[in-house]
């Protein structure tokens, strides 16, 4: 899975990146995680509320920072 | 609603402590923890039921729902969804790019920025726990009327040139990013964020109340109004100057402006104080200013800032 992580480098963006690396630990497996913080990126994901996680191009979370088992959740 | 606690305060103070009656210590003390604790139920309570109902909208949500409309009802319709989405400066950026991607008028972007930080849960959970319904249906209601008519005026004014950053238009219809979730989930999330938000600001609910009890229990009653002038007629704008730097300390603030306006401070001049801290916000500026010229936010400034004093004006004359 490609999973993206969009920001413009808010606080929240930042712990966004990190609980999804524990995350991404915790359910094994190769997985790649991408912070995105071009704006003109992130726009083209339709996502106006930072930070924004988008897996394998969809999105999944908007404005919200999620804990590490949400995030599992949405991995699944 | 809170008699029961004053009384139990008052009998605690009073009774088991048993400090004097009418001492200035005593009505400090009483003040203190009667204060202390309303302020934490309501700010809870209501920051929860505030959050809740956002669980149901989201940024992405009001962009589609605005696109296309026409500008006056765009306006409306953008102050309205302030009070209801939840919003973070960190944000504002994505927010206006996306919103003028969308093609949506910068006037009513601008109503929806102003609407947004001025509407928010701490502001509208203080002030009601402060100063009660009537006060904070005042300053919700003209708070949209600064908004609406603020991104109006801004609308009309032609500042598109002054967006620094090149967004092409999207073509087309939108689709909204909706994110299905139950009522348990809202209820998780929503309470998680109360929880989250009360650890930030009880401290600066505790040090306000704190400062504000020893002016209620040791500084004159009409202190204020024989020091500063309570109606002198720079006292409003000298208010909304002070209020931009205070941003993030809103939930100190607004304890310290209950107990200056017992000591005299006009309630125009209050709310124009209380507008100012939450819509002009110095971070929120310093974010703009990445995408747009420093001419197009002294604007936002000067038009939200004349708007705020206005109201306090009106407010301190009709009251």
């Amino acid at each position: 899975m490609k999973i993206e992580i969009l920001g413009t480098g808010c606080a929240k963006c930042t712990a966004l990146e990190e609980n999804a690396k524990v995350a991404i630990s915790k359910i094994g497996g190769f997985h790649q995680v991408v912070k995105v913080d071009d704006i003109m990126k992130i726009m083209e994901y339709g996502v106006v509320s930072t930070p924004g996680l988008v897996v394998d191009g969809v999105v999944k979370s908007t404005g919200k920072l999620l804990n590490p088992i949400e995030i599992e959740e949405l991995l699944k | 609603m809170f008699d029961w606690w004053d009384k139990l305060t008052a009998l605690f103070v009073y009774n088991i402590l048993g400090l004097e009656q009418k001492s200035a210590m005593a009505e400090a003390l009483h003040f203190f923890l009667y204060d202390t604790i309303k302020i934490w139920i309501l700010l809870i309570t209501i920051i929860f039921v505030v959050s809740y109902l956002r669980t149901h909208f989201n940024t992405e949500y009001v962009r589609a729902y605005l696109q296309g409309k026409s500008e006056f009802t765009g306006n409306v319709l953008a102050a309205l969804f302030g009070i209801v989405t939840p919003f973070c400066t960190c944000s504002a950026i994505p927010l206006f790019l996306g919103f003028i991607q969308a093609r949506i008028p910068i006037g009513v972007t601008f109503s929806f920025l102003i609407s947004a930080p001025l509407n928010n849960e701490i502001a509208i959970a203080l002030l009601f726990g402060i100063f009660g319904w009537k006060v904070t249906a005042i300053y919700i209601g003209f708070g949209l009327l600064v908004a609406i008519l603020g991104g109006y005026i801004i609308g009309k004014m032609k500042m598109e040139k002054y967006i620094l950053m090149d967004v092409k238009p999207m073509e087309g219809e939108l689709e909204d990013v909706q994110i299905k979730l139950t009522f348990k989930d809202r209820v998780k999330e929503a309470w998680e964020y109360t929880i989250d938000i009360f650890k930030k600001i009880y401290i600066y609910v505790l040090i306000g109340v704190g400062i504000g009890a020893f002016i209620h229990g040791y500084v004159p009653a009409d202190f204020i109004a024989t020091y500063t002038g309570g109606d002198t007629w720079y006292s409003v704008p000298l208010a909304v100057i002070m209020g931009i730097p205070m941003y993030s300390n809103a939930a100190g603030v607004m304890p310290l402006v209950e107990v200056l306006t017992s000591k005299g401070m006009l309630l125009g001049t209050a709310l124009a104080f209380m507008m100012a801290v939450t819509a002009l916000s110095l971070p929120e500026a310093m974010i703009l200013k990445r995408i747009l010229h420093t001419k197009l936010i002294a604007l936002f400034f000067t038009i939200v800032g004349i708007g705020i004093i206005c109201i306090g004006y009106i407010f301190n004359t009709i009251l």
